[in-house]
């Protein structure tokens, strides 16, 4: 019986990866993470546009991967983080 | 092997003879029996025959198909020619190996859907926009239908260019003896493929004007585009520098051989005072005049253009001196002349018609006699 | 912390020299490329054989950004120029990736055609309502009333239902997505890959420089947002009742998914037949 077997689920985990010269700052990426995890930077990239970065509490990206699908410019992607359950 | 072929029939099997084997093309009088030859035949030898929306897409289609591989071609007529002209430029530009036919009628517009015009020989040179050059042959007769059908594919194969076969209404209806060779004795040309690997082929890069070509699938990964574009394939729209480079060796890979490809039929040329310059149906009237005003002691000749483009300045601009005077005779108002008078230097003098019929014999011969006699 | 990279794994497939591409920032054609390359990367299609033709306008850019075969072809005869090619070689998957304009206005003829003849390739259409490459100009997807540089006082036309016009030209897979229906988009787009005869995928894209700005969405954010609220998703509808106006609800899914032998199949039973 496995539904009542307590055992805390671990939501999956991504790493974040941005091309930070690639962005153009379009905040798709922003906008429409589902764990709103990722926030506009104050600093400028090559082309003059803000890339985005992590917010502070980075372990809820869950890796679904949204934010490298939507991106126009190949810019970000995510690596999902092996679960260790042990 | 001898048939017994109307011109029409005799290109497609020179079509096939030369390896064709994709045919696109859109109903049009006095072209259509070339698009139904190929519907018959080309099933029987593995090949594709397409009847598309219209000539745009007919055209498009065989560009694809060459680059697909395949020996390709379509056959239309004056109307048909104006509207495939965009994507004759982007064979150009691209440097697609591909055959157009186009059986000249009268035009301008509409005009005589089933009477003979000579008067898209400006159009098939030009007829595109911007800076290019095409190779253009005009046959007189079924058995040179058949021969330059074949011709015209192993030049577009070796100079990856398209090649628009000048056929008219009446040497496309014209049936007449045709000797087909057989298959061994029948040169056939091959576009050149790259030799090296694909990390090092630069696609739109020639050592002698006319780059290897690697066909989609072939592992090249090619970008082709009708933009102005480098070595590499890739698009450099605001390098007049890239451009310079590119339309210059697009145009000089046919006008530096002109000399290879001048095809031009002299008749009684060896004392000749006066040359009539002709091509197509017409000069086979040309010939009949010429043969009776020498009978009648003038010393005329004929010149019968093989190949119309390149146009065969070295070779008028020699005999310019030799030969007094230059009467053009064609089916239009004067379109070849301004090409000889171009070349020759002098007032070349015209015996135009403006479609419908060709020449008589007796008119050729009538002003034969006007010239040469100063009247 | 995100972490800096140099490289994007799916670079592979784009010619990287090239990137970035000329799109404008919060244009929707990134992410449709983004969500093909996805689809590529999650299909076994071989790139040898994976042939990319396009025409002319922004979307017809997208040739010249795939590290395969691609040709960047005439304005409208993208359809025809591949038709030309897959039936050369018929190894070859076939995929034309053009706009709205290029495909229905000039191209509309050959789209018709080719989805009737069902000719074995898989059509991608970004409909962004007008044609960017020029300035912003009403083509034959914009909605009624809305404004461009040459409907200034408001669209007079009626626009074309896209879906509707494949689905009743015979096309064998009928999808809408926006690009926001990123996941969606990249499902349907292998679906479109894997299946034989003409496929067609129709993907509702931002156009903010010149489109947007003039109908009060100046930014690609505003008309993804737009998306999310107006979306609504039907699989199995009848294209024709799913048209496009302004304010309405955008209508998307997959509409048709059919069998019929393709253009090649039927002629090589003939071929067999007469040999």
């Amino acid at each position: 019986m496995k539904y009542w077997v307590k055992e805390e689920l671990k939501p999956p985990h991504g790493k974040v990866y941005i091309i930070k010269d690639r962005c153009k700052g379009c905040g798709f990426c922003i906008d429409f993470c589902p764990q709103q995890v990722l926030q506009e930077s104050e600093e400028f990239n090559a082309k003059g546009y803000h890339p985005p970065k992590l917010v502070e509490n980075e372990k809820k990206c869950i890796g679904c991967g949204f934010c490298s699908l939507v991106c126009p410019e190949f810019a970000i992607y995510i690596e999902k983080e092996e679960e260790k359950n042990d | 092997m001898i048939k017994f072929y109307s011109g029409n029939i005799a290109c497609a099997e020179g079509a096939i003879a030369a390896g064709c084997r994709f045919f696109a093309g859109y109903p049009i009088t006095p072209s259509t029996e070339i698009a139904e030859h190929m519907a018959l035949r080309l099933p029987q030898v593995g090949g594709i025959f397409i009847q598309m929306e219209d000539e745009l897409a007919s055209m498009a289609a065989i560009l694809g198909a060459s680059w697909g591989g395949m020996k390709a071609m379509t056959a239309t007529s004056g109307p048909g020619l104006s509207l495939m002209q965009e994507n004759i430029g982007l064979g150009a530009m691209t440097e697609t190996p591909c055959v157009v036919v186009d059986v000249q009628r009268a035009g301008p517009s509409t005009g005589m859907p089933t009477l003979i015009g000579q008067a898209d020989v400006m159009q098939a040179r030009w007829g595109s926009h911007g800076d290019y050059e095409i190779i253009a042959l005009s046959p007189s007769s079924p058995q040179e239908c058949f021969d330059l059908t074949i011709k015209s594919f192993n030049l577009a194969e070796e100079y990856r260019v398209p090649v628009i076969l000048l056929m008219d209404e009446s040497v496309s209806h014209m049936s007449e003896k045709v000797i087909i060779p057989p298959k061994e004795k029948i040169k056939i040309v091959e576009r050149k493929k790259p030799k090296v690997k694909p990390s090092e082929y630069l696609p739109f890069k020639a050592d002698d004007y006319v780059p290897p070509m690697a066909c989609a699938g072939e592992g090249y990964a090619v970008h082709v585009t009708g933009l102005t574009h480098d070595e590499k394939g890739y698009p450099q729209a605001t390098s007049p520098e890239v451009q310079e480079k590119l339309v210059r060796r697009l145009c000089d890979k046919i006008r530096k051989n002109e000399r290879k490809l001048r095809d031009i039929e002299e008749f009684e040329m060896e004392d000749a005072k006066l040359a009539i310059v002709s091509f197509g149906t017409t000069a086979r009237s040309c010939k009949a005049a010429v043969k009776r005003a020498r009978k009648r002691g003038y010393k005329v000749g004929l010149i019968r253009l093989r190949t119309i483009w390149p146009f065969a300045d070295e070779y008028f601009e020699k005999i310019a001196n030799e030969i007094k005077q230059f009467v053009v005779v064609e089916v239009n108002y004067g379109q070849i002349k301004l090409e000889v008078e171009r070349c020759v230097g002098k007032k070349v003098h015209l015996l135009p018609k403006m479609g419908g019929e060709i020449h008589k014999p007796e008119e050729i011969y009538k002003k034969i006699k006007e010239v040469y006699n100063g009247n | 912390m995100e972490i800096e990279a140099e490289t994007h794994p799916l670079d592979k497939y784009l010619r990287t020299d090239r990137i970035p591409h000329i799109w404008c920032p919060g244009c929707g054609l990134g992410t449709v490329l983004n969500c093909f390359l996805h689809a590529l990367e999650e299909s076994d299609i071989d790139l040898k054989n994976l042939a990319i033709v396009s025409g002319i306008g922004c979307t017809g850019r997208v040739a010249g950004y795939l590290n395969v075969d691609s040709y960047h072809t005439t304005h409208g005869r993208a359809i025809p120029f591949a038709t030309g090619l897959k039936l050369a070689n018929p190894k070859l998957k076939v995929v034309v990736f053009s706009g709205d304009g290029d495909l229905f206005a000039i191209g509309g003829n050959h789209f018709i055609h080719a989805a009737r003849r069902n000719i074995d390739m898989t059509v991608i259409c970004v409909n962004n309502y007008n044609y960017g490459m020029t300035g912003g100009q009403l083509g034959p997807t914009t909605p009624l009333e809305a404004k461009t540089t040459t409907s200034p006082y408001g669209n007079v036309e009626h626009p074309f239902n896209l879906c509707h016009v494949a689905a009743a030209s015979g096309a064998v897979y009928v999808a809408r997505w926006t690009a926001l229906h990123v996941r969606r988009l990249k499902e349907s787009m292998k679906e479109a890959l894997n299946k034989k005869g003409f496929t067609f995928i129709e993907v509702i894209a931002s156009c903010p420089t010149t489109y947007g700005r003039r109908n009060k969405m100046p930014t690609g954010l505003d008309t993804m947002r737009y998306y999310k609220e107006k979306s609504v998703i039907k699989h199995g509808i009848d294209p024709s009742e799913a048209d496009i106006e302004i304010g309405g609800d955008i209508i998307v899914g997959k509409f048709v998914d059919i069998e019929k032998p393709t253009f090649d199949e039927i002629l090589k039973k003939l071929e067999e037949k007469i040999k």
